[in-house]
């Protein structure tokens, strides 16, 4: 079994690791009834003796003493990481694995990326070792971040770089929350992009979040709760955005519910890895059936289902709505519709009570009404996982890697050009050691390339289907 | 004498386990068709065969488990303990931590040769325990990383390490419509590499096993599990032991000896398909009834007509008429109407197996024109039931029963490989372009060979 590390950088990445760790906790202690330290939970955590104080020894077998996370908590700023710490998880937390400052990065890419980024260099491969030490197999990081503001976006990106030059066998996995159009970050659009180039160059795997798909996703499902007829039947704790039976119990914050949402992405990604099934989906083979070109590695994921009806008969109608359900653009979590574009390939992850039969009588049903490119015509990866998620029978991720993530990246670039064509705002980067004018056409780029690559394929949507000829043996 | 099983990845070790489990079953099935005398001798044999005995009494698979990460190879272990009639040893498995992401070259070139030894020291240590060794029996499956990939090395190792046994591979087709993306690169990848060093390979499809577990033994939500124990069932039906010659007062000793002597006269030649009936849920059996004319008529025209299963056969199909041979085919691509043999082997068990008659298998008409039916066609026979059928009967072809599938497979990696899609996952750990077309080139050979029988 392979550990997993969370490098959570920034305020989003940090709220959002907050949740995952609550909801970790959560799905773990609904499976593991006994209280023993297991393969599924030193994935993500470690199991410390704290009996005599101080560091405590890693105990690798037996009793649960008191789990801590395998996480890198980053901020340039102290309120989001103090949160935490005095708040109901900080004993998941080890102290020793944060690096914060004070003065935050102002939203600016140049600030998080240069100035932080050289300050906290050796402290940030410092932390990272001695997490890498504590893991039998370290197969994976997860970095979690936003690409608008400064630090998440900035620094994040840095220790993304670092991952790559320190721990090149170890896969990286990025999490990525893009601002919308409206953001109130007026230079959302020049951090992003500059964020752009190193993703494009540095992760293996990038999964785009947008608020608003998580927004609309939220509302969805605070109108079924209130809906009165169903709302009473309702499952509280299956609800995608709940934080139901975790530790955390005060008042939710504004955005938990959408940090809920992507903290189970997280935990349905994993699961395989983590829990037994009649067909293992483990993180590498996510990485090697969904990225055909390197530099084409950004998944849309899509969640289902957004919550269980208390009623423990569910038909298997219900199950092939499941799989429809997870094809709408309703629920994908970024703005993007994959069904009128082309796949060029597409995971499911089931959970739970699900056979190969149903998997299989799904896929025959929906693949019609999809398009995937001429060489991947059956780009199917697919993998059950027997554990079902806290409050369902079962559920279903999909990752598609598919062209409709076009759109977002070319209205990042629009956005970008606008202000960089006025020069606006320009000055408060060039002002940062290390940073140039190429900086930013470098980044711009590398993300017209990567649109260009999307173009090129889409283009190949609908051309009649010409197989090369075969190899000829001369008998 | 003795066979080991090597279950390598997730898939051979699930199937494995199965096998072995419906080979236990079928040892203490009292089905009383048989004399006791008869009943022993069959115990014995298949005891010595497939487990060898522990001072406790429970009998020890003979087999080595390997897989990349260890979920299911724990479950595995856990699960036959728990049975309480037969059990693995518990030192004769072999994992890692991280598992070979579906990929082919990680499985071959990174893992084969970096755990090498360890692995082959557990064969050598099961092999050790055997009196006389027959040979090795691999189960894996060809879309994923390790099953694939390092099953592929794992039988080259175990070709240099015993060149005097017979190797044979069972080989899982996978699913048409994916369980893996990158599953045609690893199928090509995996067939091409075990044609060189396996004596043959017997390919079972999920596919027309989905289809048999769906219309013929009922079952509503279909698992992998069901799947293979379908795979084990049939698996069981040809190598429990048998008589393999007329006349022979003992059980043969030399399974895999006899398979391949029998089915394999040209190195080129090595795809076997395997077709056992009838197969049906356990409910239906108590109800029906079968007579050896009407098993061997359906699995004769299974044979001829490409059949999957003992249903929705195409009973126009017939072979030609002697002194009209069949056109040579332009292409595996055209209707493959008629189903031409290199050897076929029919194993039968249970009630009157004296009795049948074989003679429709042994025309000439089946068979491609520089084998007799002689020398092409071979029967094994037991009268003690199998399982829990009455008469069971099943066939073991080397025919163009896999060439449609093997051109679709090439057909679609090359298809694939055009585009170089993925082709960088792969020489990220050591194949590169030549190789895969090295692969192409062997395979398509080999459809060649078996398009102009």
């Amino acid at each position: 079994m392979t550990q997993s590390v969370v490098v959570q950088v920034g305020q989003c990445g940090n709220q959002i690791g907050c949740r995952f760790w609550d909801l970790a906790l959560r799905e773990h202690a609904a499976v593991n009834k006994k209280g023993i330290y297991d393969e599924a939970l030193s994935s993500f955590f470690r199991n410390v003796d704290t009996r005599n104080g101080g560091d405590g020894a890693d105990i690798h077998k037996g009793k649960i003493f008191s789990l801590k996370a395998r996480a890198l908590l980053i901020d340039m700023e102290e309120g989001v990481v103090n949160e935490i710490l005095q708040g109901p998880l900080r004993d998941v937390f080890d102290s020793k694995q944060l690096i914060t400052d004070v003065s935050g990065s102002g939203n600016n890419w140049a600030v998080g990326h240069q100035l932080y980024g050289c300050r906290y260099r050796e402290h940030i491969v410092e932390k990272l070792r001695r997490m890498a030490e504590h893991c039998d197999c370290l197969q994976c990081f997860f970095v979690i971040h936003s690409m608008g503001g400064g630090t998440g976006s900035g620094l994040g990106t840095f220790v993304l770089n670092v991952l790559e030059d320190e721990f090149p066998e170890v896969y990286r996995f990025v999490t990525s929350v893009y601002p919308s159009g409206e953001d109130d970050v007026i230079t959302s659009p020049y951090n992003s992009v500059l964020a752009m180039k190193e993703l494009n160059e540095h992760a293996d795997c990038v999964l785009p979040i947008e608020n608003e798909s998580l927004f609309s996703i939220v509302s969805k499902i605070h109108q079924m709760t209130n809906s009165g007829k169903l709302g009473s039947t309702l499952k509280q704790n299956s609800l995608l955005t709940s934080s139901a039976g975790s530790i955390k119990t005060e008042q939710e914050k504004p955005f938990d519910a959408m940090n809920n949402i992507v903290a189970n992405l997280l935990l349905n990604l994993t699961s395989s890895a983590r829990f037994e099934g009649s067909l293992n989906m483990d993180l590498n083979e996510i990485s090697m059936n969904l990225v055909p070109f390197p530099r084409l590695h950004y998944l849309v994921s899509s969640l289902t289902p957004l919550y269980t009806l208390a009623d423990v008969n569910v038909p298997s109608r219900r199950l092939d709505q499941m799989f429809s359900d997870a094809f709408s653009k309703d629920h994908q979590l970024i703005q993007a519709d994959p069904k009128h574009s082309l796949y060029l390939a597409c995971a499911l992850l089931v959970r739970g009570n699900v056979q190969v039969s149903d998997l299989r009588r799904n896929i025959e049903r929906l693949k019609p009404s999809l398009h995937f490119v001429s060489w991947n015509q059956e780009g199917w990866k697919t993998g059950l996982c027997s554990v079902p998620p806290v409050g369902h029978s079962h559920s279903l991720l999909a990752l598609a890697n598919n062209t409709c993530v076009k759109p977002t990246f070319t209205e990042l670039k629009d956005r970008f050009m606008k202000l960089y064509k006025k020069k606006a705002h320009l000055h408060h980067y060039l002002h940062v050691d290390g940073m140039e004018q190429s900086c930013f056409s470098e980044a711009i780029s590398s993300l017209s390339d990567l649109i260009e690559e999307y173009n090129q394929l889409d283009a190949t949507k609908g051309a009649p289907r010409t197989d090369p000829s075969r190899l000829k043996i001369a008998m | 004498m003795s066979i080991v099983t090597v279950q390598l990845g997730q898939c051979g070790n699930q199937i494995g386990y199965e096998v072995f489990n419906a080979i236990c079953s079928d040892f203490h099935s009292t089905h009383g068709i048989c004399s006791k005398k008869e009943n022993e001798s069959y115990q014995e044999a298949c005891k010595e065969r497939f487990f060898s005995e522990e001072k406790t009494g429970v009998p020890v698979a003979r087999a080595v488990l390997v897989d990349m990460e260890p979920k299911v190879i724990s479950q595995t272990l856990s699960m036959a303990a728990r049975s309480g009639h037969w059990k693995y040893d518990h030192q004769s498995h072999f994992c890692q931590k991280q598992g070979s992401g579906n990929n082919w070259a990680n499985g071959y070139s990174v893992h084969g040769p970096r755990y090498r030894d360890v692995i082959m020291n557990l064969v050598q240590k099961e092999a050790e325990k055997c009196d006389r060794l027959s040979g090795f029996f691999t189960v894996m499956s060809m879309a994923g990383g390790t099953g694939s990939g390092m099953g592929a090395y794992v039988t080259q190792c175990l070709r240099d390490a015993f060149p005097t046994s017979f190797i044979l591979n069972q080989v899982i087709w996978p699913y048409g419509t994916g369980e893996v993306i990158v599953q045609n690169y690893n199928s090509v990848l995996t067939l091409s590499h075990l044609y060189q060093s396996s004596d043959a390979l017997l390919v079972h499809e999920n596919d027309a096993i989905h289809k048999i577990c769906a219309q013929l033994m009922n079952i509503k939500k279909i698992s992998f599990r069901d799947v293979n124990q379908v795979i084990a069932h049939q698996l069981g039906s040809v190598f429990q032991p048998t008589y393999s010659s007329e006349g022979a007062s003992q059980y043969s000793r030399s399974p895999l000896g006899d398979l391949m002597e029998s089915l394999v006269p040209h190195p080129e030649l090595k795809m076997l398909g395997l077709r056992n009936i009838p197969q049906m849920s356990e409910n239906s059996l108590a109800y029906s009834t079968f007579t050896w004319p009407g098993l061997i008529k359906h699995l004769r025209q299974m044979l001829i007509a490409h059949a999957k299963m003992e249903e929705g056969i195409d009973w126009q199909v017939r072979p030609p008429l002697p002194g009209h041979p069949v056109p040579p085919k332009a292409s595996p691509n055209q209707a493959l109407h008629f189903n031409t043999s290199v050897a076929n082997l029919v194993v039968l068990r249970g009630k009157d197996v004296q009795s049948v008659d074989l003679g429709g298998f042994r025309d000439p008409a089946l068979y491609t024109s520089w084998l007799n039916p002689q020398e092409a066609f071979h029967i094994w026979k037991t009268p003690r039931a199998f399982n829990k059928y009455e008469k069971s009967a099943s066939l073991v072809s080397n025919s163009q029963f896999l060439l449609q599938l093997m051109d679709n497979v090439v057909g679609k990696a090359w298809n694939m490989f055009a585009s170089k899609a993925y082709v960088h996952q792969y020489t990220k750990f050591g194949i590169e372009e030549e190789d895969f077309l090295d692969c192409f080139t062997t395979l398509e050979q080999v459809i060649s060979s078996y398009a102009s029988l």
